[in-house]
């Protein structure tokens, strides 16, 4: 089960990241998982939040530019080695991960990460056949 | 040494008559060789019969840079093909390039010009120059080289680059002279003293610099680096390339050859020539070309004009040094850059044109830089910063392809150009001219 996650083009300009969170705070929409990917210039700041609909129409409202991507929340058992099984999955089966960072807080014994798939379809099928729980949307808006 | 006495020096009844001569001459030639030249004379009644001296040069009509481009690549030539013995192409607003092309006569006049522009800067025959303008498409190094076989130096065709061999060339060959960008020659100074050698005690005494435009502080700052004598030279490749107009010693106005290039400086707006003294577009006729004349080509080159006698003894006109440009075009590095370029690229990409604004900078190491600022739009923007990498690095690649000088490609947010009456501002020239 694909989530959405919005990615926003960033200037490597003092309080950019900062306009982006206070906007979205002050409608209430929460981030619950956030990364930034920096080069020399730019950045993108890449987020999950619980109104996605609301927070991208904000956004580009107010000249940034956005865009929804799919990407997949696996729970991962917080333990030690936890992620390396998971790993080891996608490396048998040959799926590329792009990039994964982690949510803001933790809402069940079990670490949450957010994975952007080269091939995201393909991905799920792997991680059904294995068993690993993938986070649905309505679960990310009921954090 | 006044390489053209003759010319250089006449007084001006003389002048004048010689160039009502070859007015005279030119107007039946254009006429008669060139089918789109002849109806333009037919448009502005400006027939042979017309034209019996230089005064009546006001009856002719304007060329322009576009009457270039609509007629590449051969409507403008008087004579065949098998009479051109050279071309020479510059970069154009979009598609077309410019072209021209020289007969043996067009090259033994470019070589007599530069062979003036040499003595004017101070060589004498049996001196060496270093000529450090490219050689190629680009008119500035074979023009040069033309010039010093016509006038007897020692040539050293370094062409641009290679800037240790260009300093080890100097002390090796003791170069009196140097021909090249005024950035370039500055970058060579920052270059010579980290290679531990000091500019000041170089063999350079006389430099010959053009091809972009600079301002007398840089040439305070050349003078002062180099120990040497720094003068501007002015040309366009359309006209000859360099050879128009070169400065003396007295640093006192570029002496315009205006027994072949006969100048005029025109009021863009209202097609009148202003007073003595006051800015307006160069606008020049070749009086005796054969390949490619030009009636009253605008150059778009902002200048004021004057017609007093120099102290050098030249009779001949002086221009200023460029104080503008009609249209927005710019050089850099001696290339001439459009706007248009940059947006026929941008739209080759992305479909349609984003904003964009091209900053031009000159640094501490002094070689002019360009900067393309692009705002990143939707279609094009993704989470991935490979992919991001990836389209930055195609539009620099396409926009070099074109420009051919290199650039740096910088993505922006949207919105963050500034706009002028909804437009974006297109141009920013930082450099300390
Ligand atoms: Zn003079």
């Amino acid at each position: 089960m694909k989530i959405t996650q919005i990615s926003i083009f960033l200037e490597n300009r003092k309080g950019r990241l900062y306009d982006v969170c206070s906007l979205l705070g002050a409608n209430q929409v929460n981030i619950r998982a956030l990364t930034i990917a920096e080069t020399e210039s730019f950045g993108v700041l890449r987020i999950v939040v619980d109104k996605s609909d609301l927070a991208i129409k904000l956004l580009r409202d107010n000249h940034f530019v956005a865009n929804f991507t799919d990407v997949v929340a696996i729970e991962v058992p917080d333990k030690p080695g936890g992620l390396a099984s998971i790993l080891k999955v996608f490396s048998d089966n040959d799926v590329n991960i792009e990039y994964m960072y982690g949510f803001v807080e933790k809402f069940t014994d079990k670490a949450l990460l957010v994975m952007r798939f080269e091939d995201a379809d393909f991905a799920q099928q792997i991680l059904a056949k294995h068993n690993i729980r993938v986070v649905a949307e309505k679960d990310i808006e009921g954090l | 040494m006044i390489w053209r006495q003759d010319v250089e020096c006449a007084a001006p009844a003389d002048l004048k008559a010689l160039q009502s001569e070859y007015l005279r001459k030119l107007i039946p030639y254009i006429y008669h060789n060139c089918p789109v030249y002849r109806q333009k004379l037919d448009a502005a009644k400006a027939t042979p019969d017309k034209i019996k001296s230089i005064d009546d040069i006001k009856r002719l009509p304007f060329t322009t840079k576009e009457d270039m481009r609509d007629n590449y690549p051969f409507g403008l030539f008087c004579v065949g093909q098998d009479r051109i013995n050279e071309i020479h192409v510059s970069s154009g607003t979009t598609g077309n390039p410019t072209l021209v092309g020289y007969t043996k006569d067009d090259l033994k006049l470019w070589g007599d010009v530069m062979a003036r522009v040499l003595g004017c800067a101070g060589a004498v025959p049996g001196d060496t120059i270093q000529i450090a303008y490219g050689y190629g498409l680009f008119t500035g190094g074979l023009g040069f080289h033309y010039g010093a076989l016509e006038m007897g130096l020692r040539i050293i065709p370094t062409s641009s680059g290679q800037t240790a061999r260009q300093l080890k060339l100097m002390k090796d060959f003791n170069s009196k002279i140097i021909a090249c960008t005024p950035s370039y020659v500055l970058y060579m100074a920052e270059e010579a003293k980290e290679l531990g050698v000091d500019p000041a005690q170089g063999n350079w005494k006389i430099g010959i610099f053009g091809a972009e435009p600079w301002s007398e502080a840089m040439r305070r700052e050349i003078e002062g680096i180099w120990n040497m004598l720094a003068t501007d030279v002015y040309g366009l490749s359309e006209i000859i390339g360099p050879g128009v107009a070169q400065e003396c010693h007295h640093k006192d106005g570029l002496h315009i050859f205006s027994d072949v290039f006969y100048p005029e400086v025109i009021d863009p707006k209202t097609g009148q020539e202003v007073p003595e003294g006051e800015d307006g577009e160069l606008t020049i006729t070749t009086l005796t070309k054969q390949g490619i004349p030009l009636l009253r080509y605008g150059t778009r080159d902002i200048v004021s004009i004057r017609y007093d006698k120099c102290r050098c003894g030249r009779t001949s006109p002086r221009i200023s040094k460029i104080k503008g440009r009609t249209d927005d075009m710019i050089v850099v590095r001696g290339i001439n850059v459009f706007p248009s370029q940059i947006e026929h690229v941008l739209v080759g990409i992305e479909g349609t044109q984003p904003h964009y604004q091209i900053i031009v900078d000159r640094q501490a190491h002094k070689l002019d830089e360009v900067e393309v600022l692009v705002e990143v739009e939707q279609r094009f923007f993704s989470d991935e910063i490979k992919r991001l990498n990836e389209i930055r690095d195609q539009i620099r690649r396409e926009i070099e392809n074109v420009l051919s000088i290199g650039v740096k490609v910088t993505l922006v947010e949207p919105k963050t150009i500034e706009r002028s009456m909804g437009k974006s501002k297109r141009i920013i020239d930082k450099r300390a001219l």
